[in-house]
């Protein structure tokens, strides 16, 4: 395919390309798993090596992340005999997914290992709960946590939600407008077999549920499960010798961060997210423009945050975000669709990594619907997105994950189909 | 020394080490608001850090701030996640910018002090008082009382102070 011509980049243009992912796998997206994190991780791991086509010994670095709620590299590598030649656990939760796929590529770009495994395993609803109940709602308020924890202000929608109000106020932004974005993936989640909620929901729907905390209502908010998701990552010359067709790493961009990380409130505009900084990294190091996407995958863990990410990474004018996620752009048959498993509102919540996954499967034109699959083994898709039907987006080329820790911190990557 | 404290029933613990919150904590137990001031570049700084955002100096003087401004965001919290708060809902969490250093040392930036809506007491808010503010609301602040060597600042309506019309608030009500 054509690229656009050469654009500055921050990091050497000559990795565009280099690397790519070859093997994504997860668990069932569930509530209950009844196992451990380390059981959920292998599981997932083993998936993603047996779907790239390769043996856990061809594999030898891992990098996982979390926050305290899950096990480690050493253990996933033990129980599937993978001896590696580097491995890290990070801390760290949204955002980590695309820094670690660029932290990978460094890796195998600096001679350290050749083949790596990233993952994220999380009993998220029956462990650790994501949302902040449980053990952590109770635990006592010290250090940072004093201007924070001490007035309420703990879980991830209370900690956003000035930053949603406040794009509310700046830019007009309805209420309506932003719950467009749950009623389009649950769409999407409807043609998703795996998917944790596959019902649809309409806007009426989203604004008649209850006010958790304005101006998020539950159905805003993102799904918890308990899952492990993974990918490989290996050099485009590896991957030629693997199972499917590549998905190719264009650019990347990790963790980038709005000033004041300490407390990122102090900066504004308090409207405006990392992804106002990270564009200036991504796009260039990529070669092409939003202009030039086919699927974007977003970070879901509220209809607000997909919002603010595509108005920041520049797929519409700043301040038009609430226009462009309620216009039909996102949904599956439009001009961009976004996030086409359900994402975090309705597949699973796995910190970023599952829309990664979908967009590797977008990008193979094997997206895991219900189509019939052919005597080549892949799907026949018709293309039909009406409910409980397909949900590949016909002649995908170029893909865009943002993924997102916070307003003030966030990672993104573009891939290509090969 | 360490400070352990209880407030709405929950532990409050401020070790030996924080210094920073140390200083800070006491300040507003005196009900007197303080920030640190840096050395080197002047500029006031908030919540409590161990350098100068702007300059990176490291020293600093605890100066008396005016506890005065305007909200510039905010969430209503109708389902509490943490116990403590369960039996005051719907409480305001606000992000209110001080009139000190509004606009300084670049047009975006305020010092933005978090803290809840109370009553001039420091009582966390009733729910009328909490409908009536929005997003350019003036406050001042008053402080809750948590234990020896510790208060939480708050913030409550201004009534000496020129309030905008309507101030404004989330259009779905
Ligand atoms: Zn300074």
């Amino acid at each position: 395919m054509s690229m656009p011509a050469e654009a500055d980049a921050t990091s050497p243009k000559h990795l565009r390309d280099k690397y790519a992912i070859v093997g994504v796998g997860e668990t069932t997206y569930m509530r209950g798993s009844g196992m451990t994190t380390r059981a959920l991780g292998t599981w997932a791991v083993r998936n993603a090596i047996e779907d790239a086509g390769l043996k856990p010994s061809d594999v030898d670095g891992m990098l996982s992340y979390q926050s305290g709620d899950s096990t480690f590299s050493n253990f996933i590598a033990g129980d599937l005999g993978i001896r590696a030649n580097f491995f890290m656990d990070v801390f760290g939760g949204g955002s980590s997914t695309e820094a670690l796929v660029g932290m990978a590529m460094g890796l195998i770009e600096a001679g350290m290992c050749k083949v790596v495994v990233i993952f994220r395993a999380m009993n998220g609803f029956s462990q650790v709960r994501i949302g902040g109940t449980g053990a952590r709602a109770v635990a006592p308020v010290s250090g940072d946590m004093l201007h924070s924890r001490a007035y309420g202000w703990q879980s991830a929608g209370q900690m956003f939600s000035p930053t949603f109000m406040r794009h509310m106020y700046d830019y007009g932004t309805r209420p309506e407008q932003v719950a467009a974005v749950k009623a389009i993936h649950s769409e999407h989640a409807s043609n998703n077999p795996k998917a944790f909620y596959k019902e649809r929901v309409s806007v009426a729907e989203v604004l008649a549920s209850r006010i958790i905390c304005k101006p998020l209502h539950l159905l805003d908010c993102c799904v918890e499960t308990d899952n492990g998701t993974a990918l490989v990552v290996t050099s485009a010359e590896r991957a030629r010798d693997c199972r499917h067709p590549r998905a190719l790493i264009r650019g990347v961009v990790g963790r980038c961060s709005k000033p004041r990380l300490d407390m990122h409130y102090q900066h504004g505009p308090i409207s405006t997210v990392a992804g106002h900084y990270a564009r200036e990294i991504l796009w260039p190091n990529a070669g092409v423009g939003p202009e030039d996407i086919d699927v974007t995958g977003s970070y879901d863990a509220f209809t607000f945050t997909t919002m603010l990410q595509l108005e920041d990474y520049g797929f519409c004018k700043k301040g038009e975000g609430g226009a462009y996620v309620s216009d039909g752009t996102i949904r599956l048959g439009g001009r961009r669709p976004n996030n086409t498993s359900g994402g975090h509102l309705c597949e699973g919540y796995t910190h970023g990594l599952n829309m990664v996954i979908e967009n590797v499967r977008q990008l193979r034109h094997d997206a895991d619907d219900s189509c019939p699959v052919g005597p080549d083994g892949k799907r026949q898709h018709t293309y039909d997105y009406r409910e409980g039907g397909c949900r590949q987006v016909k002649k995908c080329e170029l893909t865009a994950n943002m993924g997102w820790a916070n307003p003030g911190t966030g990672s993104a990557m573009v891939m290509r189909r090969d | 020394m360490a400070i352990q404290a209880k407030y709405l029933d929950m532990p409050l613990d401020i070790g030996d080490l924080d210094v920073e919150n140390l200083a800070y904590f006491r300040h507003c137990a005196a009900h007197d608001f303080h920030l640190q001031k840096c050395s080197a570049c002047g500029l006031v700084r908030y919540p409590p850090t161990t350098a100068c955002p702007w300059c990176a100096a490291p020293k600093s003087e605890w100066v008396p701030v005016e506890g005065k401004g305007a909200v510039h965001s905010y969430t209503e919290v109708h389902h509490a996640i943490q116990p403590a708060f369960k039996a005051h809902t719907p409480y305001l969490i606000l992000l209110v910018d001080l009139d000190t250093q509004k606009g300084q040392p670049t047009e975006h930036e305020a010092l933005r002090v978090v803290g809840n809506l109370t009553t001039p007491d420091g009582k966390l808010a009733p729910k009328e008082m909490v409908r009536s503010v929005g997003i350019g609301t003036r406050v001042r602040m008053v402080f809750a009382d948590a234990g020896p060597g510790i208060a939480l600042p708050h913030w409550t309506i201004d009534e000496g102070a020129a309030q905008p019309a309507k101030p404004w608030r989330y259009p779905q009500e």
